[in-house]
C-alpha cells in the first residue's frame, strides 16, 4: 500500500506534458485524477519511474455544445460531466452513466479522459463513449490526431495512443432523442461493474456497450445488427455476448457473466429515457 | 431514581474530537517525547502459504536507502513458543524453519522512514521449498503433510479429547419421524478495523520497556511483551492511544508487537511499526471460519426433540483464540434458545495454511445461532411449516430463574416468545408473508424473502467482574480509572453517567483513564460484551461507595451527623437534610481530604456469571430471480440487553452489530487460491460492506434486567451480529424457495443465488 520510489512533474499544458513524456520515454505515466493509476501503484502492479501532473491543465476542463456532437475537454471530472447541462441534454446516458463511477470523493478528483485514457475494461465511461460512437483526440509531438473509439481499445489496459501521447477531448455524437439505458451490476455501490451495459435505441438504430464482458470495452454488434434487421429486443438481448470475451474471476464465472450480460442488455434496451 | 441520567439518550461525548481534529491513535503520536528519533520497523513477510525456509538473505535489502537493519528469528536468537491451547504446536514469533500462511512475518527491516522500510523488504530473498497448501478444512484434516509435525495430526483440539461425548451418527435419530441434514459453511471473514494495528516502544531511562499499541486489552498485552523481551512484567509498560475499532482481532498480542522491544533494545533507539490495509488483511487475525454437519430430527407436527452438530473450526495457520471458540463458545449454546430435549455436539479444530482465526465480533457464538436457525429453517421447509411457528414450538418458555439446556449451559433470564412475537409485530411479519404470496402469485422477476431468527448469546463471559476507582480533584473532577478498553463503544460517555447518577458530578467534569497498565493495572479489557455489565458495574459501585465515603467527610465540615448528609445529585452538593443552603461540594470535600490521601475509592467488583441477552430478528430481502442481486430492504432486530443506559450507544452497537451481520450473509468472504494465496487482500477484492447496501434498522425495544449486576444490564455489543446473520441468511433462501431452494452457502452473492435457481430447475 506504499508505492515504490517515483520521480514527479507537474505540467501546465498539454504542450507541456507532451514534451516531459518525450524526454522520460516510457518509464513516464500521465497522472490525471490519479483514481486508476494510484491504487495500481499503491499495490505495486504499476511502477512508473515517472509521474507527470496533468492535473492543473484546467484548459483541458469543458463541456462544449460542438453542434453535431459534444466536445468534453480530457480533464473534465467525472462530477462535472455529471451535472453538465449540456451533457445531461444531448448525452443523457453518458450524464446517468457518469452517476454510477465510484462514489462522491471518486467522481470529484477522477477525470474522463484518465478513465479512458486507462482502458479499463471494468471501467464504466470506455463502454458507455464506445456505444455512443465517440471519438477521441489525441495530442502528440506531431500535433492531434481522431481515433474512432472503435478502435481505441487494443488490449487489456491498452488503447491506441503512442507513448507520447496524451488524449485531450472526447467527442460525442448528440443522442438526438434517442431512448436510453445503463445497467450496472455489481456487489457494492462503488464497485467496478460485474457487467455492465450503455445502450441507446433510436428507430432501428441503436448502439450496445457492454463493460467488463472481455479484456477490452465491448461493442455488442451483434445486437444492433439484429436491432437493425427488425428483431425484437429480447430476441436480440441473447446476441448479447457475442463479440465478448468473459472472464471468470473472485466475482463471477465466464457462464455467469454471459448470462447478466443478456438479461442487462435487454433491460437497458427496454429501458425509457429517463 | 428520578430525573436520573440513566436510561437516557446523552450525546457521546467522545464524538466532538472524533469528528472535527480526529482521534490520536498510534501512528499519530508525533508529540511523545519517548519516541522522538524513532526508527521505523517493516516485517517482511511470507508470500507462499506453506513451505520450508533453506535460507533468508537479506544483503540487497541492506544496500538499500535508509536501511539501518536487517534481522532475522536467527540473528534475534528465538526459540520456540508454545501454543497456549495445544503445547504440542510451537513456532517462532519469526518464522525460521517454516512458513504456514501468506503474511506470516519472517524478517524485519529497520528504516529511517516506512517507504524505505517497503521498499526494502521487496529486496529480501526468501528461498523456500514449497509444500502442499492446505485451505480446505476436510482436506487438512485428512492430510499426511502436518502443519506443526509434533501435534501429529492438523487436527489440533477435539472435544473428544477432552473427554466430551463423541457424536453417535445416524443412530441417534432413530426414533424421529423428521430427520434433516445439512452441511453448512459458516466463511471465513475478515474482521476489518478501520484502524489497521499499529505499535511504538521505547526502552525508558529506568529501563522500563513502554510500549503503544492498537489494543483491546493492555493490561493482556503485559505478560506476552515480558516475555518476548526477557524481562519481568513488572518492567512491562502498555499504553494503549485511540483505537479505531477492534472486533475482537486486537484482544491478543501479536508477534510484530511482542518483537518490537527487542528490536528497540538492539538499535539503542525507539521504534515505530505500523502495517498497511494489505498487510492487516492477512495478518490479523481472522473471524468464522466453521463447517457445521447438522442433522435435526423431531415430529411432523413441528416438535424438534434431537440435534447433532459436529462444529469444524478452522484455526488457520497457529493454535490460538480461534482454536477454542467452538468448543468453549459455539458447543454451550448449540441449544439456541430451544428446548431440545436431546442434543450432541462435537468441536474439532484444525490447522490450515491460512491466516490464523481469533475473536470476531460474536466469537462461536454467531456460529451455534446460524448452525440451529439454519436447522430450524430446513426443518420446517421439511415438514412444510412456517419458520416462526416452528421457531415457536420449540422455544423455551419464560423463565427468571436460571435455567440449564440439555448441553449443559445456564441461561440468567429469557422470555423468548416475547422477542419473537414483539419482532413479528414490528417487522409486519403477517403483512410481509401476504406480499411475497401476492408476489409469488404475479410471477414477477423480483421475489420477497422473509427471514427470521431467534437467538440467545453470552456476553460477560470473559473476566470475574473489573476493576474501577474514582478520584475526586480539588478543582471537583471525577477521575474514572477502568479496566475496560474503548475502541469505539463510548465508555467516557457511558462511565460519565454512571458517575454522575451516583455523585451528581456533571459529566463533563468526569475524565476517563484506560488501557495504561501501569495507572490501571488490573484489567480484562473490552471484549465478550463484557464492558458494561462489568466494567460500568464497577465504576457504579465505586461511584456509589465513594458518595457514602464523601458523606463522612462532609458530616465533618458540616459538623452534623454522618446520617443526616444528603447528597443532592442534581447538583452535586452535601448538605444537612433540611437545610440545603448550607452545603459543599466535592472540590471542597476534596480539598479538605488532601491530607488524608485524597478523595477517592478503588475496588475490584465482582459478578457471579456472564448473561444471557436474546432477541429475535426478521430480514426482508427482494431478491431478482433474472439475475440473483439480494436487495437488504427492511431489518428489525429486537436485541433485549437488560436495562439499558445509554439508547443512543445501545442503537448504535444494533445498527453496527447488523451491518456486520449483513456483511457476513451477502458479501463477504475472505477467500485463497489453490495454491493458498489471498485474493480478498484489499477492500476492494474484499467485498466491506458499506450503508448503501443496507435498509434503516428497525429497533425494538425489550428490557428483561438480568439478577447478576447492579445495573441489570447485559451485554449488546455483539448481539446484532449474532441475530441479522441467519435472518438474513434465511431471507435469501425463503425468496426463491418456491422455485424449490432449500439452502445457499454464504455470502449469498448474486451468482450463488442464481445458480442455486438454475439448480432447482
Amino acid at each position: 500500500m506504499i508505492p515504490a520510489p517515483f520521480d514527479y512533474k507537474r505540467a501546465s499544458s498539454a504542450a507541456e506534458a507532451i514534451a516531459l513524456v518525450g524526454e522520460y520515454g516510457e518509464d513516464a505515466k500521465f497522472l490525471a485524477g490519479g483514481h486508476s493509476l494510484l491504487p495500481l501503484m499503491k499495490l505495486r502492479l504499476a511502477q512508473p519511474a515517472m509521474l507527470i501532473d496533468i492535473a492543473r491543465i484546467t484548459d483541458l476542463s469543458y463541456v462544449r455544445d460542438a453542434g453535431d456532437h459534444i466536445a468534453i475537454g480530457a480533464m473534465t471530472r467525472h462530477h462535472d460531466v455529471e451535472h453538465s447541462p449540456i451533457v445531461k441534454e444531448h448525452l443523457p446516458l453518458l450524464a446517468f452513466a457518469a452517476t454510477h463511477v465510484g462514489d462522491p470523493q471518486v467522481r470529484h478528483r477522477g477525470t474522463i479522459g484518465g478513465s479512458i485514457a486507462h482502458s479499463d475494461s471494468a471501467s464504466d465511461l470506455p463502454a458507455t463513449t464506445l456505444a455512443l460512437g465517440a471519438t477521441y483526440v489525441a495530442q502528440g509531438p506531431n500535433g492531434t490526431r481522431e481515433i474512432a473509439a472503435a478502435d481505441f481499445y487494443v488490449g487489456f489496459l491498452e488503447s491506441a495512443l503512442a507513448p507520447d501521447e496524451m488524449l485531450t477531448e472526447i467527442r460525442v455524437p448528440k443522442m438526438n432523442g434517442a431512448t436510453w439505458g445503463f445497467q450496472k451490476f455489481n456487489r457494492r455501490a462503488q464497485d467496478w461493474a460485474i457487467v455492465g451495459v450503455a445502450a441507446w435505441k433510436r428507430g432501428n438504430e441503436s448502439g450496445v456497450g457492454l463493460v467488463n464482458m472481455g479484456s477490452v470495452p465491448i461493442l455488442a454488434t451483434s445486437v444492433a445488427s439484429a436491432i437493425a434487421s427488425g428483431a425484437s429486443i429480447a430476441d436480440a438481448s441473447q446476441l448479447a455476448a457475442a463479440e465478448a470475451e468473459p472472464q471468470s474471476d473472485l466475482n463471477a464465472s465466464a457462464e455467469y457473466r454471459t448470462h447478466l450480460a443478456k438479461v442487462l442488455v435487454r433491460r437497458a434496451l427496454e429501458s425509457s429515457s429517463n | 431514581m428520578g430525573g436520573s441520567i440513566l436510561g437516557t439518550r446523552v450525546l457521546r461525548k467522545e464524538d466532538p474530537k472524533f469528528l472535527t481534529t480526529g482521534g490520536v491513535y498510534v501512528d499519530d503520536m508525533r508529540d511523545e517525547p519517548l519516541l522522538r528519533g524513532a526508527v521505523h520497523v517493516t516485517y517482511v513477510r511470507s508470500s507462499v502459504a506453506h513451505g520450508r525456509i533453506n535460507s533468508i538473505d537479506g544483503s540487497d535489502a541492506m544496500q538499500m536507502p535508509g536501511v539501518l537493519a536487517f534481522f532475522t528469528g536467527a540473528d534475534l536468537g528465538l526459540e520456540p513458543q508454545p501454543s497456549a491451547f495445544n503445547p504440542a504446536a510451537t513456532r517462532t514469533l519469526l518464522a525460521m524453519d517454516k512458513v504456514r500462511y501468506v503474511g506470516e512475518p519472517v524478517a524485519i527491516i529497520v528504516s529511517e522512514t516506512r517507504e524505505q522500510g517497503e521498499d526494502a523488504a521487496e529486496m529480501v530473498i526468501v528461498d523456500y521449498d514449497v509444500l502442499p497448501a492446505l485451505i480446505d478444512l476436510e482436506e487438512s484434516m485428512a492430510s499426511s503433510v502436518h502443519l506443526y509435525e509434533a501435534c501429529g495430526s492438523n487436527v489440533v483440539f477435539d472435544t473428544t479429547a477432552l473427554g466430551m461425548p463423541e457424536n453417535t451418527g445416524d443412530a441417534y435419530f432413530a426414533d424421529c419421524e423428521v430427520v434433516v441434514k445439512g452441511r453448512y459453511l459458516n466463511q471465513r471473514v475478515a474482521p476489518c478495523p478501520l484502524e489497521v494495528r499499529g505499535a511504538a516502544a521505547a526502552w525508558g531511562a529506568d529501563g522500563r520497556l513502554v510500549e503503544w499499541i492498537s489494543t483491546q486489552h493492555a493490561q493482556g498485552a503485559v505478560a506476552p511483551i515480558a516475555a518476548a523481551n526477557g524481562v519481568d512484567p513488572s518492567q512491562v509498560h502498555i499504553k494503549t492511544a485511540d483505537v479505531g475499532g477492534g472486533f475482537g482481532a486486537k484482544i491478543g498480542t501479536y508477534q510484530e508487537e511482542q518483537l518490537l522491544g527487542v528490536v528497540a533494545k538492539r538499535m539503542g533507539k525507539p521504534v515505530v511499526w505500523r502495517e498497511t490495509r494489505s498487510e492487516s488483511m492477512v495478518a490479523l487475525g481472522h473471524g468464522r471460519a466453521q463447517l457445521q454437519y447438522i442433522t435435526i430430527g423431531g415430529t411432523k407436527q413441528g416438535k424438534v426433540t434431537h440435534y447433532q452438530l459436529h462444529a469444524i473450526q478452522d484455526s488457520g495457520a497457529w493454535v490460538d483464540m480461534g482454536t477454542i471458540l467452538a468448543p468453549f463458545m459455539t458447543r454451550p449454546m448449540s441449544s439456541g434458545v430451544y428446548a431440545i430435549p436431546n442434543i450432541e455436539c462435537r468441536t474439532t479444530s484444525v490447522v490450515t495454511n491460512a491466516t490464523p482465526t481469533v475473536a470476531y465480533r460474536g466469537a462461536g457464538r454467531p456460529e451455534a445461532t446460524a448452525a440451529i436457525e439454519r436447522a430450524m429453517d430446513m426443518f420446517a421447509a421439511e415438514i412444510g411449516m412456517d419458520a416462526a411457528e416452528v421457531r415457536r414450538i420449540n422455544l423455551i418458555p419464560k423463565f427468571m430463574e436460571p435455567h440449564t439446556t440439555v448441553i449443559g449451559q445456564t441461561y440468567d433470564v429469557g422470555d423468548y416468545e416475547t422477542a419473537l412475537d414483539k419482532t413479528l409485530a414490528a417487522a409486519d411479519y403477517a403483512g410481509w408473508r401476504k406480499k411475497q404470496a401476492e408476489r409469488r402469485a404475479s410471477g414477477a422477476s423480483k421475489q420477497i424473502g422473509i427471514g427470521v431468527s431467534v437467538y440467545v448469546e453470552i456476553t460477560g463471559g470473559v473476566g470475574t467482574g473489573e476493576a474501577a476507582k474514582v478520584e475526586v480533584t480539588d478543582d471537583g473532577r471525577a477521575i474514572v480509572y477502568t479496566g475496560t478498553s474503548p475502541h469505539g463503544q463510548g465508555h467516557d460517555t457511558s462511565w460519565s453517567m454512571l458517575v454522575n447518577a451516583k455523585t451528581g458530578i456533571p459529566i463533563d467534569k468526569v475524565e476517563l483513564v484506560w488501557g495504561d497498565s501501569d495507572l490501571v493495572p488490573v484489567g480484562s479489557g473490552t471484549m465478550g460484551s463484557r464492558s458494561l455489565q462489568q466494567g460500568g458495574n464497577a465504576v457504579y459501585k465505586v461511584a456509589g461507595d465513594l458518595a457514602e465515603k464523601a458523606k463522612t467527610v462532609a458530616a465533618r465540615l458540616l459538623e452534623a451527623n454522618e446520617a443526616d448528609i444528603v447528597l443532592d445529585t442534581d447538583k452535586g452538593i452535601f448538605h444537612v437534610a433540611g437545610t440545603p443552603a448550607v452545603s459543599k461540594t466535592w472540590a471542597e470535600l476534596a480539598v479538605a481530604e488532601k491530607g488524608n490521601g485524597g478523595l477517592s475509592h478503588d475496588e475490584f467488583v465482582g459478578v457471579p456469571s456472564a448473561t444471557f441477552p436474546f432477541g429475535a430478528h426478521v430480514a426482508i430481502v427482494e431478491v431478482d430471480t433474472e439475475t440473483g442481486k439480494v436487495k437488504h430492504i427492511e431489518h428489525t432486530a429486537c436485541d433485549d440487553a437488560g436495562v439499558v443506559l445509554n439508547p443512543l450507544l445501545l442503537e448504535g452497537q444494533i445498527h453496527g452489530g447488523v451491518a456486520q451481520g449483513a456483511a457476513q450473509a451477502l458479501l463477504e468472504e475472505v477467500r485463497y487460491d489453490a495454491d493458498g494465496n489471498p485474493i480478498t487482500s484489499n477492500l476492494a477484492d474484499y467485498a466491506f460492506i458499506s450503508a448503501a447496501e443496507l435498509p434503516s434498522v428497525n429497533v425494538v425495544h425489550m428490557e428483561t434486567p438480568t439478577p447478576v449486576n447492579l445495573l441489570g444490564a447485559k451485554g449488546i455489543g455483539e448481539s446484532g451480529t449474532i441475530g441479522s446473520t441467519p435472518a438474513l441468511q434465511s431471507a435469501v433462501v425463503d425468496a426463491v424457495a418456491h422455485l424449490g431452494v432449500r439452502h445457499i452457502e454464504m455470502p449469498c452473492t448474486a451468482e450463488r443465488v442464481w445458480t442455486a435457481i438454475q439448480n432447482a430447475k
